[in-house]
Formats: C-alpha cells, sequence, structure tokens
C-alpha cells in the first residue's frame, strides 16, 4: 500500500507541496507509510516554519524590544514583522490591531475577560452556537459565573448549519456579544459570518469569531467580515504550537484594560502607579513567544506562496472523493453533512467504536482523530459518544485516502 | 490461581500470534466474550475518568478476596478489561497491590500503558489499586 504518485497539473503541485513536509515522509508501524489525516488537531510545519525558528535560536537568539544590542534589535525586527505578516493575512488596517497570544483559546479568554467583563451585569446574555469548540464556550460560562450573565446557545439543524434565523431570533437589548465559530472543527460546517455580522451590526452587538479552522483553508477579511474580534491559532496553518492571535478594532482595543500585568506590557512603572504600553503591547504582558511568533509569520507566508486557490482546489477534491467513497459503505453514517464545508469528515460506523476504528487504522500507518473533538454539546446533538474523524490538508492526495479507506474495511472486518 | 499464574497463561496466550493483526483480533474477540454489565452497573458512579471509551468499574467483595466487573462500549479496550479481569478479580487486596503487571509489556501492547494514550488502561490499573488499597484501609 505505497502511496502512488498522480502529479496534480495546474493548480497545485501537491508533490512538490509534500516536499515541503519533511515528516510526511516518515513510515510508521512496520515501515508503513504516514498517512496523517489529523490536519484539524494540528497541522504539519512545512521546512520555511521550521528553518526560520532554528535560524532564530542559531543565529539570533535575543529578548524583543528592550535591548539596545544588534541580536536584540534583529530578534525585534522579526518579531515585529511576523506581525505584520498576521495583518496581512486577516487584511486588518494595522498591526496595532493584532496581539499575539497563547492561541484562540487564549484571544477568547482575553476578550471575555478584558473587553466583556466590565460590560457585562447580571441577566446580560452572551449567545454562542451549538456547534461551538469548548474554547468558545467555557470561557462564556466562566464569565457567566463571575458576573451572574446567561449563556445562550442558538441551534443548529441535523446537517450541522447554524440556524441564522433562530440565532437572529434570539438577539435582544440584553445580548453583550456574539460567540461563533468560523468553521467548525467537529462537523466541517462554513458558518455565514458576515450574515450574522451583519444582523448583529443591526442590534449594534459585537461579534467574536473563532477562526482557528478557518484561516488553514480559506483567505479572511476581517473587515469584510465586520466581525469585531477575531481568533486565531498558527498550528492548525502550518505554522508552531503555543502561539495565535487575536484581532479587534483599535479604537475598540484601545477602550480595553489590560488583562495580565507584567513586563513588555508597560512604559514605567512606579509603586505609585503604572503607565500602560502602547497597542497591541498592552496585552502581551512578559517576555513572548518570540520563536513561536517568527514561526508564525513564515506559516503565514507559506499559505501566499502556495495560494488559497489551490489549497482550496485540492481540498475541495479531497472533500469530495472521500464523502462520495464513505457514503457508499454500508453502516456509515457522516456527522455534519452542511452545504459549506471545510475538509472535515466526521463518521460513525456502525458496530465498530471510533476508539477502535483509530487504534486499527493507526496500525496500517493511517493517522486519525476519535473522540468528542473539544465539542461535547455537537456530540450530544447527534447523540454520539464520540465519532472518528479525517480532516485534510492540501499535502493529502486522494491515494491516501484510498489507503485509509481499506483500513477501514479491515477494521470493520476486525470489529465485525 | 494467582496473579503471577495468570499473567503467565495470558503471555503463553498471545505468544501464539505472530502479528499485531492477530492480538487485536484475539483482544477484540476476548472483549465480545465478556459479560454484559447491567443498566444498573453502567451508571456514572461507575464510570472512570480518563478513558476515550465509556468504561465501566465495579468493584465488590472484601479485602480477602476482591471481585471486579467491568466493561467498555469500545471493542479493543473491552479486551483488555478482560485480561484484567483475568489477572486481578478474585485475587485478595494484598497480593493485587504486591504485583506488577508486566504482563503487558510482555504480550506486545505496551504502548496501551503509556500514560498518553487515552485507551484508560492506565485509569483501570490506577482505579483497580486504588480500590484494593481501600479494601485493606477497610479490613
Amino acid at each position: 500500500m505505497d502511496i502512488v504518485e498522480s502529479k496534480v497539473k495546474d493548480q497545485l503541485d501537491v508533490f512538490a507541496l509534500r516536499e515541503q513536509f519533511p515528516v510526511l515522509a516518515r513510515r510508521v508501524h512496520d515501515e508503513k507509510p504516514l498517512v496523517y489525516f489529523d490536519n484539524a488537531a494540528t497541522a504539519q510545519r512545512p521546512l520555511k516554519v521550521i528553518e526560520a525558528m532554528d535560524d532564530f535560536y542559531r543565529r539570533y537568539n535575543a529578548n524583543v524590544h528592550r535591548g539596545v544590542h544588534q541580536l536584540s534589535v534583529e530578534a525585534s525586527e522579526q518579531f515585529e514583522l511576523a506581525r505584520d505578516s498576521v495583518r496581512r493575512l486577516l487584511n486588518a488596517d494595522s498591526v496595532r490591531e493584532v496581539v499575539f497570544t497563547r492561541g484562540t483559546t487564549e484571544a477568547v479568554n482575553l476578550v471575555a475577560q478584558a473587553y466583556l467583563r466590565p460590560r457585562l451585569e447580571e441577566g446580560d446574555e452572551i449567545l454562542i452556537t451549538h456547534m461551538e469548540h469548548h474554547s468558545n464556550i467555557v470561557p462564556w460560562q466562566m464569565l457567566c459565573e463571575q458576573t451572574g450573565a446567561v449563556l445562550k446557545v442558538a441551534p443548529i439543524n441535523r446537517q450541522g448549519e447554524l440556524l441564522v434565523e433562530e440565532l437572529a431570533s434570539m438577539i435582544n437589548e440584553r445580548t453583550k456579544l456574539i460567540g461563533m465559530v468560523h468553521v467548525s472543527n467537529a462537523l466541517g460546517t462554513i458558518n455565514p459570518v458576515e450574515e450574522v455580522c451583519r444582523i448583529a451590526k443591526k442590534h449594534d452587538v459585537p461579534v467574536l469569531v473563532d477562526g482557528a479552522q478557518a484561516t488553514p483553508h480559506m483567505a479572511v477579511d476581517v473587515q469584510a467580515l465586520g466581525c469585531d474580534f477575531y481568533c486565531i491559532s498558527a498550528h492548525k496553518m502550518y505554522g508552531p504550537t503555543g502561539i495565535g492571535a487575536l484581532w479587534a478594532r483599535e479604537s475598540i482595543l484601545e477602550d480595553m484594560p489590560p488583562w495580565q500585568g507584567g513586563g513588555e506590557m508597560i512604559t514605567r512603572v512606579s509603586f505609585e502607579g503604572t503607565t500602560y504600553n502602547d497597542l497591541p503591547h498592552k496585552f502581551e504582558a512578559g517576555t513572548p513567544n518570540i520563536s513561536g511568533a517568527i514561526g508564525f509569520g513564515k506559516a503565514v507566508e507559506f499559505l501566499e506562496e502556495t495560494g488559497y486557490e489551490g489549497i482550496v482546489w485540492q481540498e475541495e477534491r479531497l472533500l469530495e472523493y472521500a464523502t462520495e467513497r464513505m457514503q457508499a459503505i454500508d453502516g456509515l453514517e457522516i456527522i455534519g453533512t452542511a452545504k459549506h464545508k471545510g475538509p472535515v469528515v466526521s463518521f460513525t460506523l456502525e458496530g465498530a467504536h471510533p476508539n477502535d476504528i483509530g487504534t486499527i487504522v493507526d496500525h496500517y500507518g493511517v493517522a486519525i482523530r476519535t473522540g468528542h473533538h473539544c465539542a461535547m454539546p455537537v456530540m450530544q446533538f447527534f447523540d454520539v459518544p464520540a465519532t472518528a474523524r479525517v480532516s485534510f490538508a492540501p499535502y493529502n492526495i486522494r491515494n491516501e485516502i484510498d489507503i485509509f479507506l481499506e483500513a477501514l474495511g479491515k477494521a470493520r472486518d476486525m470489529l465485525a | 490461581m494467582s496473579i503471577e499464574t495468570a499473567q503467565r497463561e495470558i503471555v503463553e496466550e498471545f505468544g501464539l500470534f505472530d502479528d499485531w493483526m492477530d492480538r487485536y483480533q484475539y483482544l477484540i474477540d476476548l472483549g465480545r466474550k465478556l459479560p454484559e454489565l447491567d443498566a444498573a452497573d453502567m451508571v456514572e458512579d461507575h464510570l472512570l475518568a480518563g478513558c476515550q471509551s465509556q468504561v465501566w468499574l465495579i468493584t465488590e467483595g472484601d479485602a480477602d478476596r476482591m471481585v471486579f466487573r467491568a466493561n467498555s462500549d469500545a471493542a479493543i479496550v473491552s479486551g483488555l478489561i478482560a485480561l484484567l479481569l483475568k489477572v486481578y478479580s478474585g485475587r485478595s487486596a494484598q497480593e493485587i497491590l504486591d504485583s506488577e503487571p508486566h504482563f503487558v509489556v510482555e504480550i506486545g501492547l505496551s504502548d496501551h500503558l503509556s500514560p498518553t494514550r487515552a485507551n484508560g488502561l492506565n485509569a483501570m490499573l490506577a482505579e483497580i489499586r486504588r480500590q484494593a488499597q481501600l479494601a485493606l484501609q477497610a479490613a
């Protein structure tokens, strides 16, 4: 079961792309070629990212923003260039609007605590959707416990699509924020963020978007979307783990008090009082993840060089092929059949627990995800304890889907 | 039978298989043969944390003879449970605490013991030992 070459012309040179990802050459479990279908959990890193981080440590490792020496100046330059790359990625107006965080989760928590908490009164409402990742549920639940606010949940249908009209009808004068996922990690659904933002604007309610699963797959323009906060993680889009970003409009960020205190976020400290630093630094207390930020910037460059057009083209073909083949399997149910979908197929197979499927296909070299995907309310909605999930990146090829399906067939035979 | 004898028997049985598929198939079959639990047993109080699949474990008996009943909604994990029950159920609390589960490594399933594997073998072993400790304290 070797990976067969089937060079794709015109749209995207998949094999040239694969060569940029050293881990794809790995063999696992008795020399089986690795088939990596767990991209929605974390994507792999291209050489460009790995080498840039390595280069930082080898040549110019230093702390940023404070040093007068050459290494610190170089490190600061690269760190801020990375911020500009993230600004370009999201089509933000200014680098002052890009705050580095540990990832999407920290970005959501920052908005919850620094933006929304001071504005909340008992009985106020936060509106999210039924398909949120725990990272866009739990920070709001914690905030509700702290303030007496109430969490409201907009429903989805059996296809896993957001019911926008229902969401609209749930907005009232107590609604203080709408939190929604752009692309669902558990279902693949691409949500109509622009439409929701238009509706929210009429009621003057800010919208936070969890974009962790969006930036790997589609061009995101925060200005066109009309949202107020956009949260992303580098590691989902071929960058390192432990770094991400919050985008918010400058006027909003100016109004927000700092969340964490420490170094980097001040201009002057005395025991009588402290003056906070300018945007975005007032939200970046402590020495930041410098190599991570540099890798993040390179991941953006990687996406720009590869081009979303080719990425989308390849991923749509993979999704279409996998969906078609998997639908034909007796007893297999795809969870999440939205019309607009990212390259994710979540499924259950009659008589086989997802955990067993994952364990067996792993022995055939195929890495898939099993479990609740940090979206337990989604599992509850579809009344399944867990699903198995394959998720694709543009470096995946059709033949890998064949290998996966063959392994899935073996798993089914073993579990029958 | 002692814990040691039970472990030796398992190691011998698994010695008959030369590849992972046969070992897993055997585990799956063992899991299928595990007696089903009553609905009354499959409650949250008996659910073990730290497993990707659902694992229910019920402890009965006393320090002289501890009896475990368990099952899972996943087949491979049920097979692992069948092995654990063969080794540990019906033994004294002291014997349980004095023994090491070396059979897991010897039958080539040691990756199942890694704490990062979310399949619950670790959680089950820890719970069995904890119950043995509790039984000794109560004795």
